[in-house]
This record gives structure tokens, C-alpha cells and sequence, in this order.
């Protein structure tokens, strides 16, 4: 358990609110750098690495995309108690669940005036002190606040309207191999393509492999955009998180922690590319789930998908539980296996599969 | 970094299931004391006897109970159903994470995902604690029964953190209060016999402090508490309660009690002798172990010394380091100065 956890906790650890990735980016690029060739961050702040395949020419590209950004909050305004106490006022980034937002621990990144990274809590007002139409109700960011502690005097000198603040909770090991904390949606697949990269180190594989940490996921779904125009893949697939079975979440299309990862199906999967998965998943023996999109997956393959004339794109799923919370729950073994199949799919890709791809659709 | 809270804050001590933050306690007070001993109740009561003529016997009580969880099921999924021990807003729980029984077992408390809710009045619904479950990683029942069972306590899990001048933490109510009164031990003696109280069970109905003053009979008592601040800004607000880092916070009327006059004026008059800062705590609402300890045997003049914070019954609480030194100035300060029963100003 040690490694993968150790290494999913630095990852977590790393601030990457939509749009201010660069703390995350610089945490995973020497985790990537000695295992491929190319390493970069693009123009909108995505990170770009380059394991070249061992094939002739042509030569194939697979993308592997994980977004790497975090839901979080930000700065809306600075306020001031009558006896000079400072306050945020902030605004969501990205998806965030308000229902659960009292009292949650947070880092105000602060960019005024250099770096500072501040510790704070975000609290409220108890009801009977709040306006009658907000009570009995989760708070309305208009009655959150964020408290540093600091005076407002001091507030204003290292915090500005627009910085970012971050969910504020060490990855814990909770029993057997699942962890609980923040942002594991999605560096389970930051995690789970490192496991892959590292796989193929010892591997003969024909096509590159492009491994992309996408920026702006929770917000745009910007990196996958960008990323899969630039790179111009072959096939390219979207690693994530998908809704794990559990307390208040029991429906159908909800997957089972420990139990293997998830492969997508649906208008946002090349049904080749499902079948390939499937394939590579029997290959070595992995148990995987059919999850079904019947529109989009609501992750990076929306994006991947349509760049150009069209990419051939999967979905691998990591089952988790209480995605936008800080307390996201996943098992280590999930993140494993899907680190597997990716690299067993990757190794499969030939010339022939570019066939499959063209039968597939006639 | 004040490390005395720190271990305070971190320690379980939720009500009803007080040992080991008093077992901690009692290790910081044991070589100050002239006798340590825990009541029926759990009460830890220590002596120090004083040093003076005076023939007083003053109460000093610090609840070291917390607000938490109790496990009341695991059910079929290897999960958690609890009741809450002490007032909780249910928002305070969602997305946090609780430690579980004296072994520290970590778990999360979560919900259905924002992305599986139908309508915005859902995102907007307070997921009630009888939906909620603690969750600590176990695939089947069996698994979860053998690391929590129905009785165990469960309270957050919060490192204790240091901002610049202020503290943030878990069960700062009343570890705050334990804090001062541990100080006031190692500081004395004071002119009369002093009456340590460490009392249970505050937060579910200031029982331990009722059978502490019944036992110890005090002519006079003091209560250390933490106290919730609003002094969040607000528009419609007429004025916070108390505000963090205007001083410690002298109790005047809350819902069950009005504080001895005699000893308000005794706690004024000494803070400003002392140039203490200090805030009187908007009247009304609230209550303290001071409505316990005034009602025991056949009275007890009482008054209560604050430190505010903000945050309290949640994951981390906020007070001012000042503020709570400023609490044991003047609690310090108050008994060395405590005069006869009968010359307590009017």
C-alpha cells in the first residue's frame, strides 16, 4: 500500500484549484520526467509528457489524459467585523457541494504581495442570526465566510479578489486499502497513469504515449480540448473518477470500491476503443464494469472527443465515493488496476486496431 | 506553539467518555496537587491547598467534555448510523473526518454527490445526521464490526494549528478551559484551599459540575469557559455577543443563570486594577456549568470567565492566544485578590 499511497498523497497535498495548476504540475513532473522522453507545460497550463513507442513510421499516438485540477473556492471580496477582525467572502470553483462547506478546513493562496499560503476555516453565522429566508438550509455563499485570523489590515496586504483557496485535508488511510481526502478526483488518475508509465518502462509498446495532467477540467474541460488538437492523437482516453457505491449513493450505475475500474460506454466512446479495453482488461485477468453514458461522461472525453475531425476516445473509471467533498474514498487496488490497463491497452495498439476502429463504425 | 492545548485539543474526550483527555490532564497536574482523584461521574477533582489564612473553599471548574458521536449501528454496507452527543449543527458534519473510539479509528462522514442530486432545492437541503454515516473504509459488515460498535464515541479529527496569534482546533470548548485551570494549578498556591474541578459531561446538561459542587461545597466558584463568538460581519446583526481578541468574556445572564453580581463586580474590578482587557458577553441565551454549580447544596455565588471563540460544536474552533492568556491574568489575578465572602464588592 505504502508507495501508491505515498504517492497519491503528495499528489493530493499539491494545491490545483481550475486555473492555478502549476503547484500540481510541479509535484507530478519529476514524478513523469524519468519516465519519458518530453516533458512540458502548454499554453494553458496542462502538463504534456512524451513516451516515445518502439513501432516504425507512421508512428501512432495514444493520449492518456487525467485531469489534474481540484475543485475550490475563491476570493470575492475582503470584509471587516465592526472590531477590525478580517473575512472572505468567496465564490465557487468548479463544481463545489455548499452542503458541505461549514467548518471545512481551507489554504487561502494568497498572491499579493509574494506567496502566502494561509491555514483558515470556513464558518457562518448560526441561523437566528442569518435573514429567516436562509434558515434550515445549506449556507448560501453569501453567509460563508473564510477566517484566517488575521486583521483586515493584514488581509488586504496578502490576499487580493481572485486568489484561490484550496480544500485543506491530509490523505488518510482509512481500513484495508482505502484512503479518504481531498482531490483524489482526479489525481487517482494522475496516480493511475504514473502506475502506467512506469509499467511501460519494461514494455515493448508501438505507439507513443502521451501522457496528459489536463488544466481546467472542473471548469471548461479546457486541457482536454487543447490537448487532444495539439497532440492530434490516434485514440485517445479519458482517465477519472466515476460514483462509487455507497452511503446515500446505492442507485444502479454506481460501482463497487475495490471491485476494478470502470470502462465507459456510450456516444462518448469509439466502440472499438470499449472493446479494446475489454480485450486488454481479460488479457491480464482484471475484472472491469461496463458504465454506461447514455450522453456525456461529464469528463475529459466530452473534450478529446471532438478536437479536429473527430478522435476515437475511451473512458477508464476509478470508483469513489462523495466526489467534491473533501473526504473523496477510493481503494488503492482501483487506482492499480486501472494503472495496469492502461498499460496493457497501450502495449496491445498495432496497425490492426486502426482497422478495428474503421470496422467498428460501418 | 502553546503545546498544552495542542495536546488538549487533539485528545478525545467526548461526553460521557472523558478518558483520555483526563488522563492527560491528570498527568500535567499531578505534581502541582496536594490530592488528584476522579468521582462516581468522572469528574477529575484535584486539591491544592492554600498558602494563606484565608479559610475560603473556592470551586474553579473547566469542563473537559466535548460535543460528538455516538455509533449506534453498523449496518449491512459496513458503515456507521450515529446519534449526536451534545447540540450539532448537521452541516457541521458533512464532509468531515471523525476519529472512532479510543483507538483513533479514522473514518469520513459523506453524502449522495452533488452530481446525482435532481433539483437546486436538493443541492440546498441540509442532509440530515439520520442520512448521514460514518464511513471508515470497511468492505462488509463484519469488517466495520470489528473496529467500531454501537456505544463508541466519534469526534473530528483535527490537527491542532497555530495562525499568527490565534488558535485553531478541535474541542477548544472547553480545552481552552482546561488549559487555564492546569495553569492555575501549576501557579498557585493561593490563600485558600483551591478546588480543582474537571468536569463531564457539560455539553449533554452540566451534570458532572452538579454532583462536583454538591461534593465540594464551595463557599465561592469560578467557571472557565469557551464561549461561541459572532462577531462574523453582518449587516442586519445589532452587535456580536463577543468578539475574539477584545479580551476575556465575563458572563452576566444566560438562559439559566444570572451570574453573582458580587462576583461580576470582583472580576471587573480586578481586570481593571490588573489592566486586563475584558468584554462583557451579551446578555441572555447560552448556558454554562455556572446554572450547575449556583443551584448545589445551598447556593453558591458563581461567575463565569470566557475565552470567545468562533466556530465552536465544528471541526476547528478560532480563539485568540491572547485572549486565553488574558483569561489566566485575570482568573490568577481574581483568586490571589479574592476577598472575604463577606467583602465581595456589592
Amino acid at each position: 500500500m505504502t508507495d501508491l499511497f505515498d504517492l497519491l498523497a503528495s499528489l493530493t497535498q499539491a494545491p490545483g484549484p481550475s486555473g492555478f495548476e502549476g503547484g500540481v504540475a510541479e509535484v507530478i513532473r519529476p514524478l513523469w520526467e524519468p519516465l519519458v522522453d518530453h516533458i512540458r507545460v502548454d499554453r494553458i497550463g496542462s502538463l504534456v509528457a512524451v513516451r516515445p513507442g518502439q513501432g516504425g513510421p507512421p508512428r501512432r499516438r495514444l493520449l492518456l489524459a487525467g485531469h489534474m485540477d481540484e475543485i475550490g473556492l475563491m476570493v470575492k471580496a475582503i470584509d471587516v467585523n465592526r472590531n477590525g477582525a478580517g473575512f472572505l467572502r468567496v465564490t465557487p470553483v468548479g463544481g463545489v457541494d455548499r452542503r458541505h462547506l461549514y467548518g471545512q478546513p481551507v489554504i487561502v493562496h494568497g498572491r499579493l504581495s509574494g506567496r502566502h499560503d494561509l491555514p483558515g476555516v470556513l464558518g457562518a453565522l448560526p441561523d437566528r442570526l442569518l435573514p429567516e429566508s436562509a434558515w434550515g438550509q445549506a449556507f448560501e455563499y453569501e453567509h460563508l465566510l473564510v477566517d484566517v485570523g488575521l486583521p483586515a489590515a493584514t488581509l488586504r496586504e496578502r490576499v487580493s479578489v481572485g486568489d484561490f483557496i484550496s480544500f485543506r485535508q491530509p490523505l488518510h488511510k482509512l481500513q484495508g486499502e482505502r484512503v479518504a481526502g481531498k482531490a483524489l478526483d482526479n489525481r487517482a488518475a494522475v496516480a493511475a497513469i504514473t502506475v502506467c508509465l512506469k509499467l511501460l518502462q519494461t514494455r515493448h509498446h508501438a505507439w507513443d504515449v502521451v501522457a496528459v495532467a489536463t488544466a481546467q477540467e472542473e471548469t471548461a474541460l479546457l486541457g482536454a480540448y487543447t490537448s487532444s488538437f495539439d497532440q492530434q492523437p490516434d485514440v485517445a482516453l479519458a482517465v477519472d473518477v466515476t460514483f462509487g457505491n455507497g452511503p446515500g449513493a446505492t442507485d444502479a450505475l454506481t460501482f463497487g470500491l475495490g471491485k476494478g475500474p470502470t470502462v465507459g460506454l456510450g456516444p462518448n466512446v469509439h466502440p472499438a476503443v470499449h472493446k479494446g479495453l475489454r480485450e486488454a482488461a481479460r488479457a491480464i485477468e482484471l475484472t472491469v464494469h461496463d458504465e454506461p453514458h447514455a450522453r456525456a461522461s461529464g469528463t475529459d472525453a466530452m473534450g478529446l472527443q471532438i478536437a479536429r475531425e473527430g478522435i476515437p476516445t475511451g473512458v477508464i473509471g476509478i470508483p469513489l465515493r462523495y466526489m467534491h467533498t473533501p473526504v473523496e474514498s477510493l481503494d488503492l487496488r482501483d487506482v492499480r488496476r486501472a494503472g495496469r490497463l492502461l498499460a496493457e491497452f497501450a502495449a496491445r495498439l498495432d496497425e490492426s486496431f486502426l482497422t478495428t476502429l474503421t470496422e467498428a463504425l460501418t | 506553539m502553546n503545546t498544552l492545548l495542542q495536546e488538549l485539543s487533539e485528545a478525545m474526550g467526548v461526553s460521557g467518555a472523558e478518558g483520555p483527555v483526563r488522563r492527560l490532564i491528570r498527568e500535567h497536574i499531578v505534581d502541582h496537587v496536594d490530592d488528584v482523584r476522579v468521582d462516581h461521574m468522572g469528574n477529575l477533582l484535584a486539591l491544592k491547598k492554600g498558602a494563606g489564612a484565608s479559610g475560603l473553599r473556592v470551586l474553579v471548574d473547566a469542563h473537559m467534555d466535548e460535543v460528538g458521536l455516538m455509533i449506534t449501528e453498523v449496518d449491512s454496507q459496513g458503515t456507521a448510523r450515529f446519534e449526536a452527543v451534545g447540540g450539532f449543527d448537521d452541516r457541521a458534519l458533512l464532509g468531515k473526518v471523525v476519529q472512532v473510539g479510543e483507538k483513533g479509528v479514522v473514518g469520513v462522514i459523506g453524502a449522495r454527490p452533488l452530481h446525482l442530486l435532481k433539483s437546486a432545492a436538493e443541492r440546498a437541503r441540509i442532509v440530515k445526521r439520520d442520512a448521514m454515516r460514518i464511513d471508515i473504509g470497511a468492505p462488509t459488515k463484519e469488517a466495520a464490526a470489528r473496529k467500531m460498535k454501537p456505544g463508541d464515541r466519534a469526534a473530528f479529527l483535527t490537527t491542532y494549528r497555530e495562525l499568527e496569534g490565534m488558535a485553531l482546533g478541535k474541542a477548544l470548548d472547553n480545552r481552552a478551559g482546561c488549559a487555564t485551570l492546569v495553569r492555575l494549578l501549576q501557579a498557585g498556591p493561593y490563600p485558600f484551599d483551591l478546588h480543582a474541578v474537571f468536569s463531564v459531561q457539560e455539553e449533554i446538561g452540566t451534570l458532572g459540575a452538579r454532583v462536583a459542587s454538591f461534593e465540594i461545597r464551595p463557599d465561592v466558584a469560578f467557571v472557565l469557559e469557551c464561549t461561541p463568538a459572532y462577531d462574523l460581519p453582518n449587516r442586519d446583526d445589532v452587535s456580536p455577543n463577543v468578539a475574539v481578541g477584545l479580551g476575556p468574556s465575563l458572563y452576566v445572564m444566560d438562559n439559566r443563570t444570572i451570574q453573582d453580581p458580587r462576583m461580576v463586580s470582583h472580576l471587573m474590578q480586578t481586570a481593571t486594577r490588573h489592566g486586563i482587557p475584558f468584554q462583557i458577553r451579551q446578555p441572555g441565551g447560552g448556558g454554562t456549568n455556572t446554572g450547575a454549580i449556583q443551584r448545589a447544596g445551598s447556593g453558591v455565588p458563581v461567575a463565569t470567565v470566557a475565552v470567545p471563540a468562533r466556530y465552536v460544536h465544528a471541526p476547528a474552533a478560532l480563539i485568540s492566544l491572547d485572549d486565553l492568556e488574558n483569561v489566566f491574568r485575570l482568573a490568577d489575578a481574581a483568586l490571589r485578590d479574592l476577598p472575604p465572602l463577606a467583602d465581595l464588592p456589592g
